[in-house]
């Protein structure tokens, strides 16, 4: 066979992969709507209730219960529930009468700038050490790293960010505590030292559990590729050292950054304890915001937006890695 | 060599190879780990304050005071100050452990339980019935858990039980997945078949050869979520969901004392102290047992 064509085939393999795993990734989308819809039954009290605001008329309610289905059986609610949503109709926030969409949208952007710092940071740390610790495994230094690690996971990091805040905001004042500085989340720009500094303490906060579980998959994978008969081969033909671990480097890479992929995916979905801290206007402040207000459709939205990107994450996680890493050729 | 001296060789083996058996194993590195055994007495120690907290903590944990509110550490007799309503911040912390172990064990164990059992039974089963477990657990997974958590408690409302049924909930389709892989590894081995063909039922199977090998795996994966559990139900705390006010917890003083980070922040510190070195404890000794019990996951 040529290389030519045994490229084809690969491609051929490839696409086929990636079609299936994009389907496959269909039914747990409508699972996930259905899970979100689901949500609103778990609120104790009519659904309906719970959907309008307190000082609504009878004749709100009656007009809503029409549109919204609630007469209907639940299937059929759940179906017009889905059409709308699909259009981007998430409702409207009882606590400001915008659209969810609008408010969810808005807050999103912003949980994005610190969870990318965040996973960033954490990748560029972890990787580093990682690699260092699955070189020395087994020696003081492998363990060191590792105590690092299980610190990183351990560590309730909505208790550091206070910490963070007492140190750096109360005691040595150098940076801003809490929120987002004067401009706001529309004008907010990372290259802006001003507006930039209000990001480091959360970004610090959340890189802590994806850096010590990063640390921990690359130390692994690092480890696993030097055991590797190939390892000894380089080393007997006379390799210096920092090539070895450039090979090893090489092979680990891809798998590290699949699990940062999903770190990713996490800290978006579940910077909320942070973001409460900071008060930093993301999704997640505003799901605490929606909690505190039990305003049902603004956490109803947000929960199923957040979801979505979560699965959209996962996916283009996998896709990527299959992209950079041919050996990996999953059913 | 004469038939004596063979004799001999033969009565001298055993006692020159001491076959130590998996458990016996097992104790021996653990007695080695001196890590771990540390991490354990640690835990030891925080289940014991939690259990006779009425008999070690210096004071009420509810008795407020307006004139000692939030008194730095070593205040008099506040070894560890007091909070915004001048409560011993020590006495709540004791007291506060009931909680924070309960909220930390009870839904791992509820989740073991559950997901164990349906684990099993999708990988014995097989087929349909697994297709459709294994596909719901697969939509859980598709929510971060820490969301996961709180829609579930967030809708429902805040309060202790809602909190154990979220984090329940949580911990289900990660400790399914993981009976389901060994259930189904186990399932096709040799001597499940010989079982099968000697006529046991699929009970007895599942009760004497499924679940021997099944329990390692899960019960390490489950002492792994303990320090999850921990993080999280003190999240849920620190959100207003979970438990309710005045109940000492640890995650809700971390919450109530944030207000007061600029007047006392050492012991507003405190109870994330705590809640960090109970996590941390778990997650080491999790990591001690999964090492020395030499399972993957």
């Amino acid at each position: 066979m040529t290389s030519s064509c045994w490229h084809a085939e690969f491609k051929k393999l490839m696409w086929a992969y990636a079609g299936r795993r994009i389907i496959y990734a269909v039914p747990i989308a409508i699972g996930v709507t259905v899970i979100c819809f689901g949500l609103v039954f778990l609120a104790p009290g009519d659904p309906m209730v719970n959907l309008l605001p307190p000082d609504a008329s009878p004749a709100d309610a009656a007009y809503l219960r029409k549109l919204y289905g609630f007469d209907q059986p639940v299937p059929v609610q759940y179906a017009k529930w889905l059409l709308r949503a699909v259009t981007g109709d998430l409702g409207t926030s009882l606590q400001t009468g915008r659209p969810v969409i609008s408010e969810v949208g808005r807050a999103l952007s912003n949980t994005i700038v610190i969870s990318l710092g965040a996973v960033l940071l954490a990748f560029s740390l972890a990787f580093v050490l990682g690699t260092l610790a699955g070189y020395y495994a087994g020696r003081p230094a492998d363990r060191a790293l590792t105590a690092v690690s299980v610190v990183g996971v351990s560590v309730p990091n909505y208790w550091l960010g206070m910490v963070l805040i007492i140190v750096f905001s109360v005691e040595l004042g150098v940076l801003p505590a809490t929120g987002m500085g004067s401009a706001g989340s529309d004008t907010f720009s990372l290259f802006n030292w001003e507006q930039a500094k209000y990001a480091i303490l959360p970004v610090i906060t959340l890189s802590m559990v994806p850096l010590g579980i990063i640390m921990r998959n690359t130390r692994a994978a690092i480890a696993e590729v030097l055991a590797n008969d190939f390892v000894q081969t380089l080393r007997a033909k006379g390799l210096p050292e920092t090539m070895v671990i450039r090979h090893a480097v090489r092979n680990a890479f891809p798998q590290v950054l699949a699990v940062m992929g999903l770190q990713f995916g996490y800290l978006v979905g579940g910077s909320i304890l942070i973001e409460t801290i900071f008060t930093w206007p993301g999704t997640g402040f505003l799901l605490s915001k929606a909690i505190l207000t039990r305003d049902i459709p603004v956490l109803q939205g947000a929960i199923l937006v957040l979801a979505m990107c979560f699965v959209a994450t996962n996916l283009a996680v996998d896709l990527l890695q299959t992209a950079i890493d041919p050996r990996i050729r999953r059913a | 060599m004469t038939d004596a001296t063979l004799r001999v060789e033969f009565a001298a083996q055993p006692a020159a190879i001491r076959v130590r058996g998996y458990w016996g194993t097992v104790g021996r590195r653990l007695r080695y780990d001196y890590v771990t055994l540390f991490f354990l007495a640690v835990i030891l120690m925080i289940v014991f304050a939690a259990i006779a907290a009425p008999l070690i903590a210096p004071f009420d944990p509810n008795k407020t005071s307006m004139a000692f509110r939030l008194k730095p550490i070593g205040f008099r007799d506040f070894r560890l100050g007091t909070d915004e309503l001048g409560r011993d911040m020590l006495s709540r912390l004791i007291w506060g452990g009931r909680m924070s172990l309960l909220m930390g064990l009870v839904p791992v164990v509820v989740a073991t339980a559950i997901g164990g059992t349906l684990g099993v039974i999708a990988g014995f089963v097989g087929g349909k019935l697994n297709m459709l477990i294994m596909r719901t657990m697969d939509i859980f997974y598709a929510f971060p858990s820490v969301l996961l958590a709180i829609a579930i408690s967030g809708m429902m409302g805040g309060g202790m039980y809602n909190g154990l049924i979220a984090l329940s909930m949580v911990f289900i389709p990660p400790l399914c997945r993981i009976a389901e892989t060994a259930t189904t590894q186990v399932r096709h081995l040799d001597f499940v078949e010989a079982a099968r063909a000697s006529g046991a039922s699929s009970g007895s199977i599942i009760l004497h050869h499924v679940v021997g090998n099944v329990l390692a795996p899960v019960l390490i994966y489950a002492s792994s979520l303990i320090s999850v559990s921990v993080l999280l139900s003190a999240g849920l705390s620190f959100l207003g969901l979970g438990v309710e006010p005045p109940t000492p917890d640890w995650g809700l003083m971390l919450s109530t004392l944030r207000q007061a980070i600029y007047v006392q922040p050492l012991v507003c510190a405190l109870p994330g102290a705590a809640i960090f070195i109970t996590s941390l404890s778990f997650n080491l000794v999790s990591d001690g047992l999964r090492h020395a019990m030499d399972v993957r996951i």
